[in-house]
């Protein structure tokens, strides 16, 4: 494959990967910071996600409104996301207007306010967000299954944080956070589009070169000890419907096991979509959509692992058929997963599993924003070369590798079930 | 190192669609096609609509258009639901439909190699679904499934009271996915009927754009559907007159045991076609979307931490749409965050917008452009709404001076004319 993009580390140690995509008057620039909710302390969890929100709220430079105004009045958008391990913020502007977003992201890398009275302001504004969570059932769920899973690892809680903590974190601890972990050594910014990458680079020194770097900031890492059997947990709530979740132990991203689990997740639950941007396809001949959805146990299924730096999950979520009991469809998940553990699956079903990934990666390919998104990304958890040889090493996979892993992955000592029980509600639905 | 990148002008589409790069077609059983060029990724999305939808269904029997849609992929006279599946999941291809008040309308995508294969199964599940009666059953107690969802969902709740209220006795205050009653009610026979009545050729659109010339791909298209006839297929339905509230009327719908509140308050909107359509859209913008959600989204959200969302929001479509402002409070909250939202919309009734203001939406609207129409899907959407709203070939190259020619008093009599901060709906859906 023909290098398209380059990779330049800067003196205080920012990366900056740029490609140049003529197809469009458009740039996309994407700034990555190691850090996420991985690396919170209890007492301070959700404290990478309070402070993106803050990097919103200004700088001596840019006042809060100002951003906003500024990127939309030329038409840019602009967004940011906190994840497990990483936060991140993109402009997609015009091309002749991504200087605003070069020089907004370099000046909030140092200079953003945590002013006292916009803390308190959006504390209510984070609680607000996670109370939103906390009306879908499916959260309730996967919030007590992924802190079931992890009972060492920082990965025990979501992102959103916990609401004593929310509550109780005050501006110094946002603004520690902040400085900790936002300097350029710890950052890679992503930029692709129409510009000349001679020129983008030059500008990038001018703007983010004078920041200084920091300590390389320390990243929580509490290896969770293996799971010593199957674990069970019971969330009830309002409802009618009856929810299933199985997770399982998952290896990282990086893990040579990530490629044959991927077509794994192929065959039994469709092709998950790893794009920010760019459509996914249906999962409606997978071998478990087949044995719960076409039987008439559940009424629909997903599954899906992330691509993390430390093991994770792979989680199952199932909504349960009106009539049926949801050990019903974990006793049809099982068979299934007796099934690969037996027999290797043919070469043909891996073949089909590379043509879905091609697809869905040439779906993704018309964005530019998720071109710059992945050279970030993956160097979130790998590198980029992790994407660039994504296809590859999907293709090297053989069935002997995928039996080998689904009897490795797939123990029942290695899972988390978590049912969530709809509670007798005396609400009727609203009538005509 | 970097790699030299050949940047031919020639090569490069012009960023926005137009008369000389967008091919325009009707087949002479009533079906247009439109079509664009984009060889920049391997993939090609085919999307469109059918004069089909809940419109047609009676009181007894709503969400028929939803269920029969949904039909169309479990079977047809050539394939059982698994080898239509089997087909396009093979080739990591997608298609879908999805019912609507009006129009039904369909999306797919493949890689270009696999285009004949999308509209092949586009045509047969138009075409000749054979309603399996073991799959109405299985999709019945799926759609069954996803109303008692939706009895859950605050901000769907939210949606369909607010319907309820402004378009009283009107068929869009109905919900298009029906009731469980009425879901309860529908049977094959049903079904088969209504596709008989309604799925047909004439008033059709398909757009094709990605990696293929337009002229195959109105071939393909011709090949696939040129010879679809339905002489059953009915007009129509009028759309009766929508009446005006005579004061505000609040609903709220109790949902136990949920932690936050959705609230809509608003009014019925004007028509895509009406002529201060983009004065009433460059006005909402201003109020609640523009930035970080407008006066609204600054009032709510940034000056009372009251809400994560609070914007509002202009639908409008063949019909008059809804113009309202959504948010997601504490159930403590409801009042303050009402209050306050309804100040702002008299605000905006009796005051307008600045010119400043009315300049930053006026530009954001004409950055955004290029963003929107960046993928295969933006373009196709931009073809269907030239379509469906009579707009010309030209209409994205016009754009800029269209959103231009808006002045603050355009503005300011079209919030007038559409919102009355007397006779509002309020609409609210929580513990």
């Amino acid at each position: 494959m023909k290098k398209d993009f380059s990779k330049t580390t800067l003196s205080n140690g920012l990366t900056v990967f740029l490609k140049e995509i003529h197809t469009a008057p458009l740039v996309s620039s994407w700034v990555w910071y190691r850090v996420g909710s991985r690396d919170e302390a209890s007492g301070k969890t959700g404290v990478s996600h309070w402070t993106e929100h803050m990097q919103f709220k200004g700088t001596p430079r840019f006042p809060a409104q100002a951003l906003d105004k500024a990127v939309s009045r030329d038409g840019g958008a602009w967004n940011a996301f906190t994840y497990m391990d990483w936060t991140t913020y993109l402009e997609t502007m015009p091309a002749d207007k991504i200087d605003l977003g070069l020089r907004l992201e370099a000046d909030r890398m140092a200079n953003s306010l945590f002013d006292v009275e916009e803390v308190e302001s959006e504390r209510t504004v984070v609680i607000s967000e996670r109370e939103g969570h906390e009306n879908e059932p499916m959260f309730r769920l996967g919030e007590a299954v992924q802190h079931a899973a992890f009972r060492v690892h920082p990965y025990h809680h979501e992102v959103i944080g916990d609401k004593a903590d929310l509550r109780s974190m005050t501006r110094d601890d946002l603004y520690q956070h902040y400085k900790t972990y936002y300097v350029p050594n710890n950052a890679v910014m992503a930029v692709a589009g129409d510009f000349d990458s001679r020129k983008m680079l030059a500008r990038i020194r001018e703007l983010y070169e004078p920041i200084p770097a920091g300590p390389t900031p320390p990243r929580l890492s509490r290896a969770e000890p293996e799971q010593m059997g199957e674990v069970n947990l019971a969330v009830e709530g309002p409802g009618e419907t009856t929810y299933l979740q199985v997770a399982y132990h998952f290896p990282p991203a990086s893990h040579p096991d990530f490629f044959p689990l991927s077509v794994l997740d192929s065959l039994l639950a469709g092709p998950s979509n790893l794009n920010m941007f760019g459509g996914g396809i249906s999962n409606k001949t997978s071998r478990l959509y087949r044995a719960v959805v076409e039987k008439e146990l559940s009424v629909g299924m997903s599954g899906g692992s992330s691509a993390t730096i430390d093991p994770f999950l792979y989680t199952f979520s199932f909504t349960i058929h009106p009539s049926r009991k949801p050990q019903e469809t974990l006793a049809a998940l099982d068979a299934e997963l007796q099934r690969v553990q037996d027999e290797p699956v043919s070469e043909a079903e891996i073949a089909r599993a590379i043509k879905q990934a091609r697809a869905i990666f040439a779906y993704g390919s018309e964005s530019i924003s998720n071109q710059a998104f992945w050279m970030g990304y993956a160097e979130m958890f790998a590198t980029y070369d992790w994407f660039l040889t994504y296809l590859d090493k999907l293709a090297a996979v053989t069935p002997a590798d995928v039996q080998r892993v689904a009897r490795q992955y797939y123990r029942p000592q290695n899972r988390v079930v978590g049912t969530y029980l709809p509670v007798e509600s005396s609400q009727v639905e609203g009538r005509k | 190192m970097t790699a030299k990148n050949v940047k031919p002008a020639d090569l490069r589409p012009s960023a926005l669609p137009g008369p000389e790069d967008i091919l325009r077609e009707t087949l002479p059983n009533g079906i247009t096609v439109l079509s664009r060029a984009n060889f920049n990724s391997p993939s090609v999305f085919v999307s469109g609509y059918f004069a089909s939808g809940s419109l047609f269904e009676p009181d007894e029997k709503l969400g028929l258009a939803d269920f029969a849609a949904s039909m169309l992929m479990r079977g047809t006279a050539q394939r059982d639901f698994q080898q239509i599946f089997d087909a396009l999941e093979s080739v990591g291809a997608s298609l879908g439909f999805d019912s609507g008040t009006h129009t039904s309308s369909f999306s797919g995508r493949a890689l270009a190699e696999d285009l004949p294969l999308l509209l092949e199964l586009l045509s047969e599940s138009l075409r000749t679904p054979a309603f399996p009666a073991d799959h109405v059953e299985r999709l019945r107690a799926q759609l069954l499934t996803g109303l008692a969802i939706r009895a859950q969902d605050t901000a769907d709740m939210a949606d369909l009271i607010f319907n309820q209220i402004v378009f009283k006795d009107h068929p869009y205050g109905r919900p298009d996915d029906g009731y469980p009653e009425t879901i309860r009610a529908i049977t094959r026979e049903d079904l088969m009927d209504f596709h008989r009545r309604t799925y047909g050729p004439r008033e059709m659109v398909v757009a094709v754009v990605g990696a293929v010339e337009p002229k195959a791909a109105l071939e393909r298209v011709a090949r696939a559907l040129g010879d679809w006839q339905n002489p059953n297929q009915e007009a129509r339905p009028e759309l009766p007159p929508v009446k005006s509230l005579k004061k505000t009327v609040k609903k709220h719908h109790a949902i136990a045991g949920k932690i936050q509140t959705d609230i809509l308050i608003g009014t019925v909107g004007p028509r895509r076609k009406d002529p201060d359509y983009m004065a009433a859209s460059l006005g909402n913008s201003v109020l609640g979307q523009f930035g970080l959600m407008g006066r609204i989204g600054d009032v709510v959200r940034e000056r009372s931490g009251l809400a994560y969302y609070a914007y509002s929001s202009l639908s409008a479509g063949i019909g008059p749409g809804v113009w309202d402002v959504s948010a997601g409070v504490n159930p403590a909250n409801v009042q303050k965050a009402t209050d306050l939202i309804v100040a702002e919309l008299r605000r905006f009734v009796e005051q307008g917008v600045t010119k400043d203001e009315l300049s930053d939406s006026q530009a954001n609207y004409i950055g955004r452009l290029p963003l929107s129409l960046e993928s295969n899907v933006g373009v196709a959407n931009a073809l269907l709404n030239i379509e469906r709203f009579d707009l010309g070939l030209d209409y994205y190259r016009r754009y800029a001076d269209l959103v231009r020619a808006v002045t603050p008093d355009d503005v300011l009599a079209a919030a007038a004319k559409y919102i009355d901060p007397t006779r509002l709906a309020v609409a609210t859906a929580g513990p």
